[in-house]
């Protein structure tokens, strides 16, 4: 019964969807006040269906509904509640719930937030919101319900994928998609401006904290997807150039770009068109990765299981919602003006830079993702491109980047003298140049260039920032105490410099961990010992464990450090019961210096067990690094400017 | 930097024995495995795949290197059998050129337009006037005269 | 609006692509093989192992060269189809992977189609031969070339419209 209220409460979701894409704008188009202000009432009712449809089917998780095909597909009797309540998105059809549920979310969170806007401007946003609510809405129910009935019922469930039994998964997904539909609202907001015609100033203010927030939520997912691939696929890299990540990367780096050049359009009125044109990509990007994860076309460890039929839709849809924004902007654009003048050496070339940079870096994802399709459309042989091009396409078009986001900071809009960035970036530079070559030399005896090049820039993208967040210090504390000036400083301004610090935090987990990384992979019996990178493991054995749903085998390693005792690890092979494939569990010590990570292979036919043991010092710095520039999104939000603004209105 | 006894990188997860290999020669071959794709999960490497053709993969290579084949050739012998769909790193060859130039070559373009346009826009800012005022500067001009 | 035009255009030849990126299966891999002569190697036979299987004497007739195991479930799709293609073509076998007992009884109980077996037991001819997904079916023509790879079950369409079709082609 349950199941049936939930498919209903979907299928009122999906018309209510379609009346909020087409009442507002019509109503916009005749001027006819009651259809536009019905946008709130009608996202409000959708968003509440579509929390009711998500409830349901989580309640048939929690109850083992295995009359539910999906549920019977990805849950089981013996799966432990939070991996029940997570299994909601394991799978196709959930996750698209997940998807339009959070879609939900953000247009509820517009209606909420947004009520100073124009009320022609907001009933197009929520318009455009509900024309994309009602493709997926629809898409589910035609392709995917999650709701379909089992007959007769199964008496057991398939189990959800061992791979997404993982606490770094139970946060993923919803973090990414976040992200991913976040953009939407941007999305939405230059569609509307199109719609219109007209782009005043204030858009780019509206638009902002938007953007920001869906940056910082995709930050975190893909944070945390790397920090799961780590743990979880037990060969202990943090990245794949696999296309799934792909998929979240290239939305992230245009999103990162939107950021930068909505600072332009918000402070200097300019880079409008170009402003708008982020936008509409970024959301295009978020779709494109859906299309790639989900219809097949490309090879992928995470991808869903495929059907040809929810691929044709996805792209019929992709090419309507992108294709036409992508027209109106075409129509439209040439009506918004950018007026503004900047000399060659300013911060708005600078950031122009920093556009062109994150933009040619995710058309190299994108080429390199769908060059094997292009391939193949041409008729050549099959091909693959793999983590040696992206790395090697994707370092140099970085490096400048990191150099950009010290300069970046300390310079002025419309002119800035080349005398003056040196001077204020004096500092930096004496320091990126001493602990580039300094920590390199002295902890690991190294001279490589390109740890050197990642510690200079990493350490000078940290510093920079900080500069020229000081001088604003110094420059406010003149006339105030030194506390008030720090509590006051401009909330926007922190966020850039933890945002910034956090990229080269990132730069530097990256230059120490693939240069440094050191791996043993061998046959251990009980009692062997083996000493590499100043650790020394010694073997204990192996014992059987059983886990809730799983039976394993845990190895236990003690790791000694300059002959003291550290820790003591214990890897574990699974064997998840129902779908009976065995995982690698990695054990892992992490540090901020370094993680020392075992893995468990197989028994040797000879006897002993195959193991495998890394020590990666500074990676954690990695996830530090994005936490660091997710949170410098969370600042940015809570400037002033976006609250002074409502405490206004209200008063 | 002390080491340990080298071993064979890769059989142990396939369930295969292991040889004691000199320390450089097993750089070698780790660093290939890397960039060898895995045929059967396809998103493996060869270094990380468990299934049995990656087995037999990792041991051909082990053979060749012991034969005493460069990177190179051992990478043209793989290529010759299954194709550049084996190797990671797209060979440079004309149906590869607008992948690994494309990035770049878009680079170059777009960073001339941008500083060709931020010039001119700049000289248009600071040197000229507008119609209006060139043409109020005539009547001003005009008047003087009379 | 130059630009906006241009970005659409890029647009629509991106979703082409992927239209027709729906129609394949990009797990599938093109032989390098194909167009070339057999790669010579010698092996075990699997009926015994003093006698030897030598790829190089594949010529003088059009032959089929099938990849099979008997831990191959997917062989078993395709067996009937061999079975009735052994009375029109020469058809070998080159048995991956597998142990003599174990490939020899599979043989006994389902048919046997092949005029001879290669055993390979580790794999090493497959590697000569690309192989990698079992079952795999070469097409070599009367000078001992390959002029089509199948990967997978063969099926009547296949046998119809690929291996027939250049059979047929190849005959003056």
């Amino acid at each position: 019964m349950i199941p049936e209220l939930g498919h209903f409460a979907l299928v009122l979701a999906c018309v209510l969807a379609g009346l909020q894409a087409f009442l507002p704008g019509w109503g916009t188009q005749r001027g006819n006040p009651t259809w536009m202000r019905s946008a709130s009432s009608l996202a409000l009712g959708q968003g509440l269906l579509v929390l009711l449809a998500y409830l349901a089917l989580t309640w048939a998780f929690i109850e083992h509904d295995f009359s539910v095909r999906y549920v019977a597909n990805n849950s089981n009797t013996e799966l432990p509640l939070a991996y029940r309540i997570s299994g909601v998105w394991g799978g196709h059809e959930g996750s698209l719930l997940l998807w339009s549920l959070v879609l939900s979310g953000w247009t509820v969170a517009v209606v909420a937030l947004s009520r100073r806007l124009p009320m022609l401007f907001r009933a197009r946003v929520l318009a455009v919101l509900g024309f994309v609510s009602l493709g997926f809405l629809a898409f589910m129910l035609a392709t995917s319900n999650p709701f379909d009935r089992l007959i007769p019922a199964a008496m057991q469930g398939r189990d959800l994928n061992p791979l997404l039994q993982d606490p770094g998964l139970v946060i993923h997904p919803p973090m990414l998609y976040m992200g991913y539909v976040g953009f939407a609202v941007a999305f939405a907001f230059a569609i509307a401006a199109l719609w219109g015609g007209q782009l005043h100033a204030a858009w780019a203010r509206w638009t902002r904290p938007w953007v920001t927030a869906a940056w910082m939520f995709l930050t975190l997912g893909i944070g945390l997807g790397s920090w799961w691939a780590y743990h979880e696929l037990g060969w202990g890299g943090w990245w794949f150039w696999d296309p799934v990540e792909n998929a979240s990367f290239m939305p992230w780096l245009v999103g990162t770009a939107l950021i930068h050049s909505l600072a332009v359009t918000e402070k200097r009125n300019t880079f409008k068109r170009w402003t708008v044109l982020l936008a509409l990509l970024a959301f295009s990007l978020s779709l494109l990765g859906t299309f790639l994860v989900r219809s097949g076309v490309l090879v992928s460890v995470h991808a869903f299981a495929n059907d040809p039929a929810r691929g044709v839709y996805i792209l019929g849809f992709l090419a309507l919602v992108v294709g036409g924004g992508l027209i109106l902007y075409a129509i439209r654009a040439h009506r918004i003006e950018s007026p503004g003048h900047f000399e060659l050496l300013s911060r708005e070339t600078l950031l122009l830079f920093n556009n062109v940079f994150l933009l040619i870096a995710a058309f190299a994802i994108l080429l390199g993702t769908l060059y094997p399709l292009i391939v193949d459309v041409l008729g050549l042989p099959s091909m693959s491109v793999g983590p040696p091009y992206f790395n090697l396409v994707f370092l140099p078009l970085m490096l400048p980047l990191l150099f950009l986001a010290a300069v970046g900071p300390v310079s002025r809009w419309k002119k800035t003298r080349a005398r003056e960035l040196l001077r204020r970036l004096q500092v930096p530079l004496v320091l990126a140049l001493a602990i580039g070559t300094a920590v390199p030399w002295a902890a690991f005896g190294s001279t490589s260039a390109l740890v050197l090049a990642g510690t200079m820039l990493g350490v000078w993208c940290i510093s920079g920032p900080l500069v020229a967040l000081w001088r604003q210090f110094s420059r406010m504390r003149r006339g105030t105490s030194a506390g008030y000036s720090l509590r006051h400083l401009p909330r926007h301004m922190v966020g850039m410099t933890c945002a910034h610090a956090g990229l080269g935090v990132i730069a530097l987990g990256i230059a120490f961990t693939t240069a440094f990384s050191m791996e043993r992979e061998l046959v251990m019996n009980e009692g062997d010992s083996v000493a590499f990178a100043e650790h020394e493991f010694v073997f204990r054995g192996v014992q059987e464990v059983d886990g809730p749903n799983y039976r394993a085998q845990q190895g236990h390693l003690s790791v000694y450090r300059d002959g003291e005792p550290i820790v003591d690890l214990h890897p574990e092979k699974r064997t998840y019961l129902v779908q009976s494939s065995p995982m690698t569990e990695a054990a892992i010590y992490s540090t901020v210096w370094r993680d020392v990570y075992a893995a468990l292979g197989v028994v040797q036919p000879g006897g002993g067990w195959g193991v495998r043991l890394y020590v990666k010092p500074f990676i954690q710095w990695l996830w530090g690094g994005a936490l660091l520039m997710a949170f410098g999104g969370l600042l940015a939000l809570s400037d002033r400017r976006y609250r002074y603004r409502r405490k206004r209105r209200r008063t | 930097m002390k080491r340990a006894t080298a071993w064979s990188f890769c059989l142990l997860f396939a369930g295969s024995t292991c040889l004691a290999v000199d320390e450089a020669a097993d750089e070698r071959y780790r660093n290939l495995l890397y960039e060898l794709r895995c045929l059967v999960c396809q998103n493996q490497s060869l270094a990380d795949s468990d299934a049995e053709l990656a087995g037999d993969l990792r041991r051909r290579v082990q053979d060749l290197i012991d034969q005493g084949m460069s990177d190179e050739e051992i990478i043209a012998h793989l290529q010759a059998r299954y194709g550049d769909f084996i190797l990671y790193r797209p060979p440079l060859a004309w149906r590869t050129a607008a992948l690994w130039a494309g990035p770049f070559v878009l680079l170059a373009l777009t960073a001339w337009l941008l500083l060709r346009r931020i010039r001119r826009g700049h000289a248009r800012a600071s040197g000229s006037l507008s119609d209006v005022e060139r043409k109020r500067l005539k009547d001003v001009l005009k008047r003087g005269s009379d | 609006m130059i630009r906006g035009w241009l970005a659409v255009a890029v647009f629509a030849g991106l979703v082409a692509m992927l239209a027709f990126g729906l129609t394949r299966d990009p797990s599938r891999v093109s032989s390098p093989l194909i167009g070339l002569p057999v790669p010579a190697f010698q092996a075990e036979r699997l009926a015994s192992a003093d006698e030897h299987f030598d790829s190089t004497a594949l010529r003088g007739e059009w032959s089929l060269l099938n990849v099979w195991a008997s831990w191959c479930t997917t062989c078993l799709e395709e067996h009937e189809l061999l079975m009735r293609l052994s009375q029109q073509l020469a058809l070998y076998g080159i048995n991956h992977r597998d142990t003599r007992d174990e490939a020899r009884n599979w043989l006994q109980v389902y048919g046997n189609p092949y005029r001879a077996s290669a055993f390979d037991e580790h794999g090493e001819v497959g590697i000569e031969l690309g192989v990698y997904k079992v079952p795999e079916t070469f097409l070599l023509d009367p000078d001992g070339v390959i002029r089509y790879k199948h990967v997978g079950a063969l099926d009547e369409e296949a046998y119809q419209e690929q291996i027939l079709a250049r059979i047929r082609e190849g005959r003056p």
